[in-house]
Order: structure tokens, then sequence, then C-alpha cells
């Protein structure tokens, strides 16, 4: 998308509410409708990537060292850190 | 000067089906179901013999079979159904899909009543429940417009500017099932008239792009307004279309259109078939030095309001015969349409609302006659009722 959905306006929709260009999806960060987050505590992670293999969402990277954070895509469920095998991840609430 | 077709004595169901073949429809689905069946039967017999190249694709409900339209609609072919009834019905959550994603699919619709009671026959309980689904709606009053209008809603539809479903509406066995007199058009002449379909957009993995994604609250207004401004416009490029049609085969359409109105202080207003019958009356009535006229209602979506003020300006009532219900509402829903477009104007007639023939009752000149009288009389004294179920016995 060129520009955010409410600058649009109804003259500048395309037909039938077409998406011409590919990858909107990716365009579009669904990781703004979470309420927590992740938090990995690195001294007691073990780099076994279980969280990444339980996330439903893609929403776990693993980073260039090898540990893993989360991406613009999280929303937040807490499957990762239910999951975790030495209980490294606690949820935190976003801030207001 | 005009193209003079063929002229044959076919069931009006086959005429369809040809005017389909005609158009050179690529891709069909659809479920039989009467009194529509005919319509894609014989169509399904065209493709298998050879003499239509479409894909013709069974389903096993009227919910795929609009749902596959939207595939191979989006897919970039000419795309056509039919339906009635509890199969339009059944479709109801994909009509507004279709028209929202701008396939232009053209459907005959042989009008139905809806159940309950179960009723096969003729009203427009069916397409009444369908009015809000955003496709050009058309009324069509014998077998020769049905024709005609089945092969001029594809050019309507596929017009870039358009680009939206459209509904041929037929009544159910009053005109599906009769053998008229037809003038045909040949192949050459409606190749003429409607050249190859171009989409404006298809899926094609070359050339990715998404149809229909979901709108967040930001932009679902937006999405609205551009196919309502759609909607409304198309209007223009209908009568365009129409008088093109006219111009080839003589045989001249507008949104409203009036049958000996002029000068009538009291005209019946009617959409679909029984508008000839109301002709009869209207004939007798006037022999008897009554001034009564008849206003036909062609153009459903978009609603034609200039056309219509236009049509009853200087009468003293307009009686709406509905051929559907609006239960527990005050009005069948062309009254209702009638009676908000009129509305606004300083001078406008009073305007009585009879709904007849629901279920296949039949519907004669007298009929109207008595409609007539006795919309005279409650017009006189101020109507007792907010619409009348005219004949119930009670």
């Amino acid at each position: 998308m060129s520009k955010p959905w409410d600058q649009f306006t109804w003259q500048e929709v395309e037909i039938g509410g077409v998406l011409t260009e590919p990858g909107s999806a990716r365009a579009y960060k669904t990781g703004d409708w979470r309420s927590q987050h992740p938090v990995w505590t690195k001294s007691r992670c073990i780099k076994c990537g279980v969280c990444w293999t339980v996330c439903p969402e893609a929403g776990i990277t693993e980073q260039p060292d090898g540990y893993f954070d989360m991406n613009d895509y999280c929303k937040g469920c807490g499957i990762c850190a239910k999951e975790c095998v030495t209980g490294c991840i606690s949820m935190v609430p976003e801030e207001e | 000067m005009a193209v003079k077709g063929q002229r044959v004595g076919m069931e009006v169901s086959i005429a369809v089906s040809h005017a389909v073949q005609l158009a050179r429809a690529e891709a069909v689905a659809a479920y039989p179901i009467t009194p529509q069946t005919h319509i894609v039967e014989h169509l399904s017999s065209l493709v298998a013999n050879g003499d239509l190249e479409a894909e013709f694709i069974n389903v096993e409900s009227e919910h795929s079979a609009i749902s596959a339209c939207i595939g191979m609609s989006a897919a970039g072919a000419r795309t056509f159904t039919a339906t009635s009834s509890q199969g339009l019905a059944l479709m109801h959550e994909i009509l507004f899909i279709a028209s929202a994603m701008r396939f232009p699919i053209v459907m005959a619709v042989a009008n139905r009543a809806l159940s309950g009671p179960l009723s096969i026959w003729n009203d427009h309980g069916d397409i009444m429940a369908a009015r809000d689904i955003g496709w050009i709606q058309v009324f069509v009053e014998n077998g020769q417009e049905a024709f005609d209008h089945s092969i001029m809603a594809f050019k309507i539809a596929e017009n870039y500017k358009v680009l939206l479903p459209t509904i041929v509406n037929m009544d159910g066995f009053i005109l599906t099932h009769v053998v008229e007199a037809l003038e045909m058009l040949d192949q050459e002449t409606v190749d003429k008239f409607l050249p190859e379909y171009h989409p404006r957009f298809n899926l094609d993995p070359k050339h990715p792009i998404t149809m229909g994604a979901f709108a967040m609250p930001e932009i679902f207004s937006e999405v609205k307004m551009g196919h309502q401004q759609a909607l409304t416009a198309s209007y223009e490029h209908i009568l365009r279309v129409w008088e093109e049609w006219g111009k080839l085969t003589g045989r001249v359409y507008r949104p409203v259109e009036r049958y000996r109105a002029d000068g009538a202080k009291v005209l019946l207003l009617i959409m679909g078939s029984l508008a000839e019958v109301a002709e009869v009356a209207v004939d007798d009535l006037q022999a008897a030095g009554e001034s009564v006229g008849l206003v036909k209602l062609r153009m459903w979506r978009p609603f034609p309001f200039k056309d219509l003020r236009e049509a009853v300006a200087g009468a003293e009532l307009v009686i709406v015969c509905d051929r559907a219900l609006s239960l527990g509402g005050a009005a069948g829903p062309v009254l209702a349409e009638v009676r908000s477009a009129l509305y606004p104007l300083a001078q406008k007639p009073a305007v009585l609302g009879f709904t007849v023939g629901l279920g296949g009752r039949d519907v004669q000149p007298e009929t109207f006659k008595e409609i007539v009288r006795l919309a005279r009389q409650e017009a006189a004294a101020g109507p007792t009722q907010e619409y009348f179920l005219f004949g119930v016995r009670s």
C-alpha cells in the first residue's frame, strides 16, 4: 500500500477493492493488535527454537546470534512462554 | 436501418439460453430450480453438443453456483448463471460479494414466490428479498424482452465504467414456460454489438493481485461509496446500450415506460409481465371514458428517480401494484420506493399500493379495473390501510 488506509478517498480505492501490488499482508503490521508481548531472558535461553516452532503466526524470528525475538506480527498469545523448555520467556503487558 | 431477425416460435427459457449462446458466454455454473431449469438445461445441452464453447460446471447448490461464477469471472471469463426463488435465497451472501468485487456476471432470475408456504409459482418475493445486493436489476415484460436484455446485460455489465453483475428478471412460468413468437438475431449481428470480453482485472500468476481483501473500518465506507457511485452512474451506460440496441433492432427500451399515460389522472404502476395485462385494462377503461394510464418500471437498480418523477408528473393518483410483500412494514417494496422517490416533490400525486398476484394467483384485466375502482374510493375518502393485499378472501 502506498499510504495508510485512512488516507484514501473513495475515488482512490481501486475497483472492487482490488490490491494491484502483491505483499500487502507483509506491509500490514498485525502485531499492533497485541496487549502483551514475550520477553526472552537470554541467560536462561538454550536456543532450542521451541518458541519459534510453536508460534502459530510466524511472529518469532531467529536472530543472527541464534537467539530468538518477536517480530511485527506477534499478537501476544503467550504460547511461546507457556511452551518454553527453560521458562526463559515472560509475557509483559504493552505500555499504554 | 434496423436488422430484421428471423422470427421463430420458441419457449422463452430456450430463447434466453440462445441469447447467452449468441453472447458467447465462456462460463456457466448453475443448479436446476423450477421455473428456471429449462434455461440452464438447454445451455448444458448446447455446451455438451459443442454448440457453445464454454465451461459448464455442475454444482451441488446455488451457493456453489454463484461462488463458481465468481471464481470463473475472476479468472476472466464471460460468466452466466440463472436461478429462482429458494435458489436465489441460497445464493444470498455471495451475491453481495459478486457485486462488491465488481464481477460482471449476468444472471437470469425466473421470478418465483419464496417459501413458505411452498410455492413454485410467480411473484417477485425472491428478487425483492435480494433488492440490496448491489447488482444492476431490470425487469422484462415478454419473451422478446427477455431475449434482448439477456444479450444487452453482458454489454452493460462488462463496460469498464460499470463492471457490475446484472440480473434480468423474468416472471416464472408466465414468461419462462410460454412459447412466444420471437425475433432472433444472427451471430454476426450479435458479435458486432457485443465485442469479446477483456476483464479489467483477472487472476494471473504472472501479474499477482489481491481480490476480495478484507477492509478495516478506515476503508470500508470508501469501498462502499465506490460501489454506490458505480451503480448510480451505470444508468448512463445502460441507456447508451439500450439506445444502440434500439437502433440495431428497432426495439427501444426506457427505464420507465408509459402506456397511454399522457394526461391521465390515474396511473397504474407495475413491473414485469403483468404490465401487458394492465394494458388491456387501460384500453377498456379509456374506452369507457376513464382517465387511466399505465407506467411500467423497467429499471429497478439503479432506481430511475428522474424518469419516474417525469412519468407521473401531472397525475392525481398513482396506484402501485406490487408483486411482493414487506411483512410488518408499511408497504410492498415498489410502493415504498415510489413513495420515497416522489416525497421530495412539491407537487405530487397521491400514491396507493395494491399487492397482487402472489404465489401465482392469476391476475386478469378485471383485477386492475377493480383495483382502479377501489383506489379511487380510498383516495377520495382518505386511505383506510397502509396498503392493500388485493383479492384476499375474508
